[in-house]
């Protein structure tokens, strides 16, 4: 997995609630596209007119959002279905790190998965740090001190849970960590075999 | 502490613990389906890392595979090759594959239950939100993407950090007529699609009891619309009496020691959980969906709501794109909304007691002439019991289309599109923007609501349309 370190770019604000992974990457892109050709495809059902024009009311349709590394929003971010295509395709679009008031779950650990940090805000931080981004200012996201800054707001702190924000900085690869541990998933088995025969005999 | 549902069946399965609340978890289930399957497959071989339990690996085709009468495999070259794909590579890597020949194809959602490969107190995951299905016969059961898919098939273990618990305890008996889809979207317009998030919700509570299992699947199924990605329900004698007999389900002696273990894993009577929560359905009314979030849900008699009277200006302007989205005023009457489209079917109301339900509506009248009709069995086995009740020739002399099973118009993934524009009643799980297909307008509601609504061609409840139950 790709690490994540330290992110400085432009702040693109989604201010609403409830974005899905539905709205993020439609489903017939997920199902005829390959990961790494989804980035065009980021917030299709917004970011594109009914003609395929790009909609320049959208603001990653704006300079200088459309290099956006960051995306700012609501509540409820990335809710709804599995799809980890929602993470690729804005990654592949360039966002590393995304600042929001809370995260879909699934969403949240598919972010994990992929080198893309999901910082979770205070409403007020957001509505204040969105204020700045939408100016055009720059923001300097530091996984390494926990802190979000901006020239306008300086150091704004966050909180990230300790095992993910490790795992994050080392771009862990959690097949080949578990994989060094299989002798305790084949002990585990064993013991729970005797325990629970239904679950292992199946049929 | 470790005293509710969740915590025992999480305990049960951790591998190893990890620092920061993360448990390696065994996976007793883990489920495949040819849309992300395929991919996390392909992934897993190209580490060079073999399945480590593919006994415990299970795969059906339900997104993409076409659902016209006679169908084989997609409605298009593309996913044609996704359906031949998995059963390529589940056949080369010994991966019990439920298909069309073998009679047992479905939504995963629905076969497993169905099958008995859901049981209680396992932990079952699969590469779809609504995995939370499963959590209604007390196992822990939730959605993963393709990179935990690689996990599990290479390790049959998943990391996760430990959610909170809640307790929903749904208080009072419903009026008839009043399901378990109407309970779970009044829950949730009640609280709010991220109500659940960071949790594992447990639903308990009169109302909860007195569902069948098919009522408690549905209920479970719409847990990841509440924001909770698990969602469960202690098991007990109505669960043990759905297992008994299934396919993959224990047999004899073996089912009996199964049941008295499955009986210590209820709540117990003094157990903590982080949040609890107390509803009374006592009075709630059949729901329906108005909005493009599941929580913008009413009473099907009630108007459409004015944006105005949101003091929370990003609340607010969700509502009014919603409404411009869903072509609504403010005030309108609900039940009046003329509609295009019906769809019934789906792993949230798919089964053979939705199919019964939305027959009775039917039965003896046809669909109003502007009206698309769709039933979309959950499963070949849900089709030919509602067949051998006969009532595939009730949805077809009413004029519905009588399909073969899959996800279908729920999510689109085969191509099974609400038109752009087009009003939609539904029995799925999700009306998101575009959701049923680019432009299309999604109302979420029962099976009898979208029957009733069929035979209308307006939004309508099945009294409306002279229906006595």
């Amino acid at each position: 997995m790709r690490a994540f370190t330290i992110c400085e770019g432009y702040a693109a604000p989604i201010m609403r609630d409830n974005i899905d992974t539905d709205l993020i990457i439609r489903v017939e892109r997920i199902a005829k596209l390959k990961r790494g050709e989804l980035g065009p495809w980021a917030f299709e059902t917004i970011r594109y007119l009914a003609d395929g024009a790009e909609d320049p009311s959208f603001v990653l349709n704006q300079a200088p959002f459309r290099k956006a590394q960051i995306l700012i929003s609501g509540a409820n971010f990335g809710c709804g279905s599995s799809r980890e295509m929602a993470v690729w395709s804005i990654e592949e679009f360039g966002i590393r790190c995304i600042i929001a008031q809370s995260y879909g779950d699934i969403f949240f650990g598919n972010c994990l998965q992929n080198g893309v940090l999901p910082i979770t805000l205070e409403r007020n931080q957001i509505d204040a740090l969105a204020k700045v981004a939408a100016s055009g200012a720059t923001v300097k996201v530091d996984l390494h001190t926990c802190t979000i800054s901006t020239v306008a707001t300086g150091a704004i702190p966050f909180v990230f849970p300790e095992t993910q924000r490790e795992a994050l900085l080392t771009g862990l690869d959690e097949v080949d960590e578990t994989l060094k541990i299989v002798s305790q998933i084949d002990r585990f088995q064993q013991e729970d075999r005797r325990a629970r025969p239904w679950a292992y005999t199946v049929g | 502490m470790a005293n509710t549902l969740f915590d025992k069946v999480w305990n049960a399965h951790q591998v190893v613990t990890l620092p920061g609340d993360v448990s390696l978890l065994h996976v007793d289930r883990h489920l495949l389906h040819e849309l992300t399957g395929t991919a996390a497959i392909k992934q897993l071989e190209q580490r060079g890392v073999a399945i480590r339990n593919p006994g415990l690996t299970f795969a059906t085709l339900d997104h993409v595979i076409s659902t016209k009468p006679g169908r084989t495999a997609g409605d298009e070259d593309w996913s044609t090759v996704m359906v031949d794909t998995l059963r390529e590579q589940t056949a080369r890597m010994n991966i019990q594959r439920f298909d069309i020949e073998d009679g047992r194809q479905g939504i995963v959602h629905v076969i497993g239950p169905e099958l008995g490969l859901t049981l209680p107190g396992l932990v079952i995951v699969c590469g779809d939100s609504h995995t939370c299905t499963h959590g209604a016969f007390g196992a822990i059961a939730w959605g993963i993407g393709s990179s935990e898919l690689v996990h599990v098939l290479a390790t049959q273990t998943i990391r996760q950090r430990r959610p909170k618990t809640m307790r929903v305890n749904f208080n009072g008996i419903p009026a008839e007529g009043v399901p378990a889809k109407d309970l779970i979207l009044y829950l949730i317009g009640e609280l709010g699609t991220s109500a659940g998030v960071g949790y594992a919700v447990e639903f308990a509570g009169p109302a909860i009891r007195q569902l069948d299992m098919e009522g408690r699947m549905t209920l479970c199924n719409l847990s990841i619309e509440l924001g909770a990605k698990m969602g469960m329900i202690a098991p007990d004698e109505v669960t043990f009496a759905y297992l008994e007999g299934r396919e993959f389900a224990p047999k004899g002696e073996q089912f009996d020691l199964a049941v008295e273990s499955w009986k210590l894993l209820a709540s117990g009577a003094d157990a903590v959980f982080d949040k609890e929560v107390d509803i009374d359905v006592a009075a709630v009314k059949p729901q329906i969906t108005w909005g493009t979030s599941p929580e913008h849900v009413a009473s099907i008699d009630a108007t459409v709501p004015d944006p105005a009277a949101e003091s929370d200006l990003v609340r607010r302007a969700s509502l009014e794109d919603a409404l411009a989205y869903m072509h609504l005023q403010p005030g309108q009457r609900i039940d009046q909304i003329p509609i295009d489209h019906v769809f019934i079917g789906s792993c949230t109301n798919g089964r053979l007691s939705d199919l019964q339900v939305a027959a009775r509506v039917v039965k003896g009248r046809h669909i109003a002439p502007n009206v698309t009709g769709w039933v979309v069995p959950g499963s070949l086995k849900v089709k030919r019991q509602a067949e051998s009740e006969g009532l595939d020739q009730i949805f077809l002399d009413a004029g519905f289309e009588w399909r073969e099973p899959g996800c279908s118009m729920c999510v689109g993934a085969n191509g099974d599109f609400v038109g752009p524009g087009q009003r939609c009643v539904s029995t799925s799980n999700r009306n998101f923007v575009g959701r049923q297909g680019p432009g299309a307008l999604t109302h979420l509601a029962s099976p009898a609501v979208a029957a009733a609504s069929a035979i209308a061609g307006t939004i309508a409840y099945p009294e409306m349309t002279g229906y006595k139950s």
